[in-house]
């Protein structure tokens, strides 16, 4: 509650401060602070510092890879590099000032290593931006080192062995390394940011942007723990439509919409993740009640439980994230568009998490099935479309987290969404809209609604569970199969 | 073709009603509503809010609106819970909440029901026992029937925390029920003076309780209770505790139902200790002889007279009895010999005086079956126990047998 009206003041703030030309700057300053204020503590000594302090890194180093054109102007890049070297360096001074201390979980690490390792960060990024000629074979590194760091943090085996390696660093026992250890805040976003700018780059589709507006962009503080993943050239239109508003005449009286707008939103998902996620969490089906869980009927409950919980939580976040853009002026694409009301699975994945599923489908999906067109062009076309989906969803699946449970809720998707497809072929051909009856149209819509919140219901199964057996034991149980 | 021009109707028609819902004279968003109104507004409901909710205070009666017996089974013991999460259970004060959830209140006492509660401490709920392990569904297991042919049924109202005056806060609640026999489980913990008002759910139920101590004239000190009588203490920012205590209970309801767990029960925990100190002092009382006037005898007596006519069966119940170090100084990590042996001789006589029903059990059980505590019993002890506080409990009916 603390960090929703925290940052909703600050947004705020900026909304009706109106610093124009400093617009960008404001927003990344509050972003920089909030990435260090949000990371969760880590047993790892230091390591709730260190976490944020990469991910500024990664934005730096991306945003210098990937600027297009073959001018450097200084001015890109010098005001950035400034402004976030005095951010860390103000929050590293909180350790000698007590009262101040701290922003981060815990104390930050002497004075002397932040600025060695924030240093090289930064000159690290100067010298990219102005040294290294722009290659293809340096933005293909790019992505393999964030696909590679993104399957390091999502693949529970290696984040031990991580964290084993890092407590060593830091004299700390190795044997209690655990993969909570590495709870990288919004990691998993801006990788998707960062990985989407890249890919732009190489199709030539990225303009040039400064570093403030781009790690403004990369770090938005109300999107960073949960998205939306909003496209760079989106993002940087809306910050343009903020900036360009607030020089207007009638500017508090779009202000002003922006805070009513943008205050109903945040109350809106307040209430969506605090009252009722929240609440619906006590009973929401996990590893723990699963087990204990003795009645078919009670487990369909915890079921269902889980599958509003999980709307209402991430869409609230996502509100939440909205509201406060607004309120800055920045309108954030939309998340949800009332999933559980749909009537088929291809609609309930046009309205779940639509910038992630846009996400995939831009950058895997189509390149996927058009590479198989053209390549294999003899591949019938259900196979390219069973292929392109199993590979989406699959890994969208292991985009939470690399285990197999993640693997096959993907895959259950996909195949969803494929025999919904074939489905919906089959009708299209035998069943024209004009030949059934009112009626009968009713009858399909509401079964098809029934069907798909099934269907996503049971996938949540394998989804919530840790392990395919205990996921199974729950199907059981959900049957009537085992007792 | 005709369903064509009946979309384009349809669609006509829509557009129309979709105009009209349009609020023509509200101006869109953000023009001519102010900020400073909407604060001001927001200001006054809140303090009309909350002065209304002090006013009225109606803790009781959104206690009483329970999904419990309802939505849900009810639960067989009291709500208490050290960890929630794991316990699908909490501790909280709203005695009206913690009695719409027991079983007990699911309905009118069915006409074939002989109805016996059962009150006590921590023992008697079954602290670190299974629901099906207490000692209320160990007597209900044993299928015991009226002499006239009704079942016995027995309810688990035993609450941790020892003391006599919040068992008598629970009886007074309890009578409600329509109880046709109490079994009050006691232990010396229970009886000095200065642990009577300790328990957090009287300090959390004051009026209840002053109004018991009033009433019965018992020797306790009433300011050793919290005054909750501001208005500031009865306005609903004050109560958002307590009132999301109520929601978490109702919440908690489908895994209790859908688990029938109420308590965490570790794998392994510290066994009751067995080499013991060689202290001699119990409470602030020393040796060598304990007084009737040191022990909360009233308490016990107002809840004989509160519950007549129905019977009370006074039980002493069982306690470890240690073998190990200065076990010739102590019984158990609790009690000194001396202040339990005069404790026992006291509470025979003056049940004996009073003509209270009294059982003393307090060497009937194994030493093995105790658990953490030297009165936390295993489900093999509970099962002993049962057996006999049944045989207490039909000697009681036999004697008080309607014609």
């Amino acid at each position: 509650m603390q960090y929703i009206l925290v940052f909703s003041l600050c947004a705020l703030a900026i909304g009706w401060a109106r610093p124009r030309k400093a617009f960008s700057a404001a927003v990344l300053f509050v972003s920089l602070l909030s990435i260090f204020w949000l990371q969760p503590l880590s047993p790892v000594r230091n390591l709730d510092f260190w976490l944020p302090l990469a991910s500024i890194g990664m934005t730096c180093f991306v945003w210098a890879v990937t600027y297009p054109g073959e001018g450097r102007p200084v001015k890109q890049i010098l005001p950035g590099l400034i402004l976030i070297l005095c951010v860390i360096l103000g929050i590293a001074l909180t350790r000698y000032l007590e009262p101040l201390c701290c922003l981060t979980q815990s104390r930050p690490p002497t004075i002397e290593v932040i600025l060695v390792a924030s240093a090289s960060i930064l000159l690290g990024s100067a010298a990219v931006f102005f040294v290294l000629p722009a290659r293809p074979a340096f933005l293909w590194i790019t992505i393999a080192i964030l696909v590679g760091l993104f399957v390091v943090l999502k693949s529970e085996p290696i984040v031990i062995k991580l964290s084993g390696w890092l407590r060593g660093i830091m004299g700390q026992s190795q044997t209690l390394a655990a993969p909570t250890d590495l709870a990288w805040l919004g990691i998993s976003f801006l990788t998707f940011r960062l990985l989407h700018v890249v890919r732009d780059r190489q199709s030539g589709r990225l303009p040039a942007y400064s570093l403030i507006d781009f790690a403004a962009y990369a770090l938005f503080f109300p999107a960073v723990i949960s998205g939306p993943i909003d496209r760079s050239q989106h993002f940087m239109s809306e910050m343009e439509k903020a900036r360009a508003s607030q020089t207007d005449v009638g500017w508090q009286n779009v202000t002003k919409k922006n805070t009513l707008g943008g205050a109903r939103r945040i109350l809106i998902g307040s209430f969506k993740k605090i009252v009722l996620a929240d609440s619906l969490a006590f009973f929401a089906l996990n590893a723990q009640n699963a087990e204990q869980s003795t009645s078919t009927f009670w487990t369909w409950v915890l079921l269902l439980a889980f599958a509003l919980r999980i709307y209402l939580d991430f869409s609230g976040y996502t509100d939440i994230a909205l509201g406060a853009a607004l309120l800055m002026g920045i309108t954030l694409p939309e998340n949800f568009d009332q999933p559980y009301f749909k009537q088929n699975i291809t609609a309930f994945w046009n309205s779940w998490h639509i910038t992630l599923a846009q996400w995939f489908r831009s950058y895997v999906f189509y390149p996927f099935t058009r590479f198989l067109r053209t390549k294999h062009g003899f591949l019938p076309a259900w196979l390219v479309i069973l292929s392109g989906q199993a590979l989406t969803m699959s890994l969208i699946g292991l985009w939470h987290g690399i285990t197999w449970n993640f693997l096959i809720w993907g895959l259950w998707h996909a195949l969803g969404l494929f025999v919904q497809n074939r489905w919906s072929e089959w009708v299209r051909v035998r069943l024209p809209m004009g030949s059934i009856s009112p009626q009968a149209q009713m009858l399909l819509k509401t079964g098809g609604w029934a069907m798909t919140f099934l269907f996503v219901s049971l996938g949540w199964v394998w989804f919530s569970m840790p392990t395919p057996e205990l996921a199974l034991r729950v199907f059981s149980r959900l049957f009537g199969i085992s007792g | 073709m005709m369903n064509d021009t009946s979309d384009l109707n349809r669609q006509s028609t829509k557009a129309k009603t979709v105009e009209k819902a349009q609020p023509t004279g509200h101006p869109p968003d953000g023009e001519g509503v102010s900020i400073q109104r909407v604060l001001l507004k927001t200001a006054l409901l809140f303090l009309i809010v909350n002065l209304l909710f002090a006013l009225f205070y109606p803790m009781d009666t959104l206690g009483k609106a329970s999904l419990y017996n309802r939505l849900f089974p009810g639960r067989t013991r009291l709500p208490y819970g050290d960890n929630p999460d794991k316990a699908y259970n909490l501790s909280l004060f709203n005695l009206e909440a913690m009695f719409a959830s027991h079983e007990i209140a699911s309905g009118k006492k069915p006409a074939d029901e002989f109805r016996v509660i059962l009150i006590g401490d921590s023992s008697t709920w079954g602290y670190l026992l299974h629901s099906n392990d207490t000692l209320s569904s160990q007597l209900n297991n044993l299928q015991a029937r009226h002499p006239d042919g009704r079942r016995i049924r027995f309810y688990n109202l035993g609450y941790p925390v020892m003391s006599l005056a919040k068992d008598l806060l629970i009886l007074s609640r309890a009578l409600r029920y329509e109880p046709d026999l109490i079994v009050w489980l006691v232990t010396l913990e229970s009886f000095p003076s200065d642990k009577q008002l300790f328990s957090p759910l009287l300090q959390n139920n004051p009026e209840a309780m002053a109004e018991l101590i009033e009433q019965y004239k018992l020797n306790l000190r009433m300011d050793n209770l919290e005054d909750h009588r501001e208005v500031w203490e009865r306005s609903l920012f004050k109560a958002r505790r307590p009132l999301a205590d109520l929601l978490r209970l109702q919440f908690y309801g489908p895994l209790w139902a859908a688990t029938g767990i109420d308590q965490e029960i570790p794998a392994t925990y510290t066994p009751r200790q067995e080499d013991l100190e060689p202290d001699e002092g119990f409470h602030d009382l020393k040796p060598p002889h304990l007084a009737a006037g040191d022990l909360a005898l009233d308490v016990l007596a107002a809840g004989v007279s509160m519950s007549a006519p129905t019977p009370v069966v006074i039980i002493n119940e069982p306690i470890f009895i240690s073998q190990g170090v200065n076990s010739d100084i102590r019984y158990n990590f609790y009690y000194p010999r001396w202040a339990y042996d005069d404790y026992r001789r006291i509470l025979a006589a003056h049940a004996n005086q009073n003509q209270w029903r009294y059982y003393d059990f307090w060497d009937r059980i194994s030493n093995a079956e105790f658990t953490n505590t030297a009165v936390h019993l295993s489900p093999q002890g509970s099962r002993d126990l049962a057996g006999l506080v049944l045989s207490a409990v039909l000697g009681t009916v036999q004697t008080t047998r309607k014609p």
